[in-house]
């Protein structure tokens, strides 16, 4: 195995590695479905007030 | 039906396990098996270099269409590739060319589950010792009668090479036609039909329930496999003193090492992005079917993005350092001749043969390919059941009969036509190479020019953790499109007439039809399928207007307010 050899392998792995860590990081990261359908329903909570507030 | 579900009968459970299925069914036996062999033939680590520009261009772009395109058709009530279409492009012509997106995930099956069944058939001959030299088992039948047979003296190892070849060429019936249904091939029988059903039970057991449960056992056992092997193959050092340069270290640069002349080929470049095409199952008619069963708030940027770095883990990271390493280990330079084929089924066990703990371990490879296999396969048959079910009204158990019956045909006549696997080559080739960049060529088409990449990026981004770059959007619409069209022209240029490439004869799959009759067998066969499917098609959507299940949406696709 030649140093470039060593190189394209260890870049390869680590771009891989990488992509794939920053990835499952965010989706593991990410609350459960039904949470966050919970917390984005909140903004579309209809309350019927029709009144302008300005 | 309220437009914030999926067509409402079904949806995934939880968002890893989305994300482990469309994983699971892009790894396959080309991450183990055809990706080592293709870049050790293309210059080995200056592969990397084009590999990794066609999945930044070309492989994840496309992803993300198929993605939102899937859960696009999904909220308006499709699950399969002629009612998403249809959604999508709104023209008579559209569910045809969403036919072409069941033929191929059918056809693939047909063939894909006989080559699952070789990798369980293979694991089990491990457990039984029938696959290891010393053992009394088939393998020390066939060497001892080719010593007898060959008129010279043949050395051990060239004894359990050739054994292990002609073992291979039994165990699928490559010599003649109907071989496999000679008596001494029972228990294959049994096996395949083990594999066919176990299949069915998935599919049969649904989205969330078969699949999905499925993979999220599955995809973290095939690491923990892969890494068994992997450590296996990287703690070898140097097997045979006689041969110092057959270590570890020579197995990773015979696949590593760069030869950056070959970067001047246009080969090389052709090989890369055909690799990350197969690889990451674009254009199977697989993801558009999987991500039609995501909720409108589910993400498909994060999710697509990180089923694709899954799928390159198993390649790059676990293919790149197990397969060819250790063939070269024991082989020596003569590993990078063999096909996928030849790589996987007739080199690893003579390594298997070699190494310390042989039967264990040439268990543990086979029994997880049967599993990156059977991921894979799973993902095959839904997109055609889903059609079944949307098209015709069927319940479960009606549609899995029907396509049991169906793939049960194919399977037959490739199981029957074994001889030099050609049918198996035929459907592989017409199928499995030529028709997916077709398909993928015509939902860049959909996505970039019919549907629109503004409405595309504003569909993607519905619910998405990450966004998507803009000029991915133009890519899509004017690079990926050519760029398909460019590797498909120069893909035929190569395959499809004879050649003679220093001093070697090629034939090509043009002449093979002109000339064997189970080539042209197989393309009719191939050919009746699709006109078959077509009817089915015409059928289903007669039904689909009459049920107004295009009614309450605009002819561009959207909800009428």
């Amino acid at each position: 195995m030649n140093p470039a050899g060593w190189v394209v392998m260890l870049l390869s792995i680590g771009f891989v590695l990488s992509l794939a860590s920053f990835c499952l990081y965010r989706v593991l990261r990410l609350p459960p479905v039904e949470v966050e359908e919970h917390l984005k329903g909140q903004l579309d909570i209809e309350t019927g007030d029709r009144i302008d507030a300005d | 039906m309220s437009n914030n579900q999926s067509s409402g009968s079904e949806n995934w459970g939880t968002r890893i396990g989305v994300i482990l299925a469309v994983a699971g069914s892009a790894v396959g036996l080309g991450n183990f098996l055809r990706f080592p062999g293709i870049a050790a033939q293309n210059g080995g680590g200056a592969f990397m270099l084009p590999y990794f520009i066609s999945l930044l261009v070309l492989g994840i772009p496309l992803c993300w269409a198929e993605w939102t395109m899937g859960r696009y058709g999904g909220l308006r009530g499709f699950n399969s590739a002629p009612g998403i279409f249809s959604v999508l492009w709104r023209n008579p012509l559209a569910k045809y060319l969403g036919g072409v997106a069941l033929l191929i995930p059918l056809v693939i099956y047909m063939y894909y589950v006989l080559i699952e069944a070789w990798c369980l058939g293979y694991a089990i001959d491990y457990l039984t010792g029938d696959l290891i030299l010393g053992t009394g088992g088939s393998v020390d039948t066939l060497v001892e009668s080719l010593r007898e047979n060959s008129a010279v003296p043949l050395s051990d190892k060239q004894a359990a090479s050739q054994a292990f070849a002609k073992y291979f060429g039994n165990f699928v019936g490559s010599g003649e036609n109907g071989a496999l249904l000679d008596p001494e091939h029972r228990s294959w029988l049994l096996i395949l039909g083990m594999t066919f059903l176990i299949n069915f039970v998935f599919i049969y057991r649904g989205i969330s329930r078969g699949i999905e449960t499925f993979c999220r056992f599955a995809m973290p056992l095939l690491v923990v496999l892969a890494l068994v092997v992997l450590v296996r193959v990287l703690t070898l050092g140097t097997p045979d003193p006689a041969y110092p340069e057959q270590s570890v270290l020579g197995g990773l640069g015979f696949m590593w090492n760069p030869d950056f002349h070959k970067l001047a080929d246009p080969q090389t470049w052709l090989a890369a992005s055909g690799q990350i095409f197969f690889s990451l199952s674009v254009g199977f008619g697989i993801i558009i079917n999987y991500a039609s069963y995501l909720r409108r708030n589910d993400d498909v940027v994060l999710s697509g993005l990180c089923s694709s770095s899954m799928n390159e883990f198993f390649e790059v990271c676990l293919g790149g350092l197990i397969t060819l390493p250790a063939a070269f280990i024991f082989l020596g330079a003569a590993a990078g001749e063999q096909g996928t084929f030849g790589l996987g089924f007739v080199a690893l066990p003579n390594v298997f043969a070699m190494m310390h703990g042989g039967r264990l371990f040439g268990f543990l490879w086979f029994f997880m390919l049967f599993l990156a296999a059977i991921t894979s396969s799973v993902s095959m048959l839904q997109p055609v059941i889903a059609f079944f079910e949307e098209g015709f009204g069927l319940k479960r158990h009606a549609s899995a009969a029907l396509l049991g019956i169906l793939s049960a045909m194919g399977c037959g006549f490739v199981f029957y036509f074994s001889e030099d696997m050609l049918a198996l080559d035929m459907f592989d080739f017409w199928v499995g190479s030529v028709l997916i960049f077709i398909l993928a060529l015509i939902q860049s088409i959909i996505y970039g020019w019919l549907f629109g990449i503004e409405r595309g990026e504003r569909e993607a981004h519905l619910g998405a953790h990450l966004r998507i770059p803009r000029f991915i959007q133009y890519m899509l619409k004017y690079v990926v499109p050519i760029y398909l069209m460019t590797i498909l022209v120069a893909f035929c240029w190569e395959k499809l007439p004879s050649r003679t490439v220093d001093g070697e004869y090629h034939e090509g799959y043009i002449e093979m039809i002109a000339t064997n009759r189970i080539a042209l067998l197989s393309v009719v066969f191939i050919g009746a399928v699709l006109m078959f499917l077509l009817l089915l098609v015409r059928i289903a959507g007669k039904r689909w207007e009459a049920e107004g299940r295009f009614a309450d949406l605009e002819p561009e696709g959207e909800f009428r307010k």
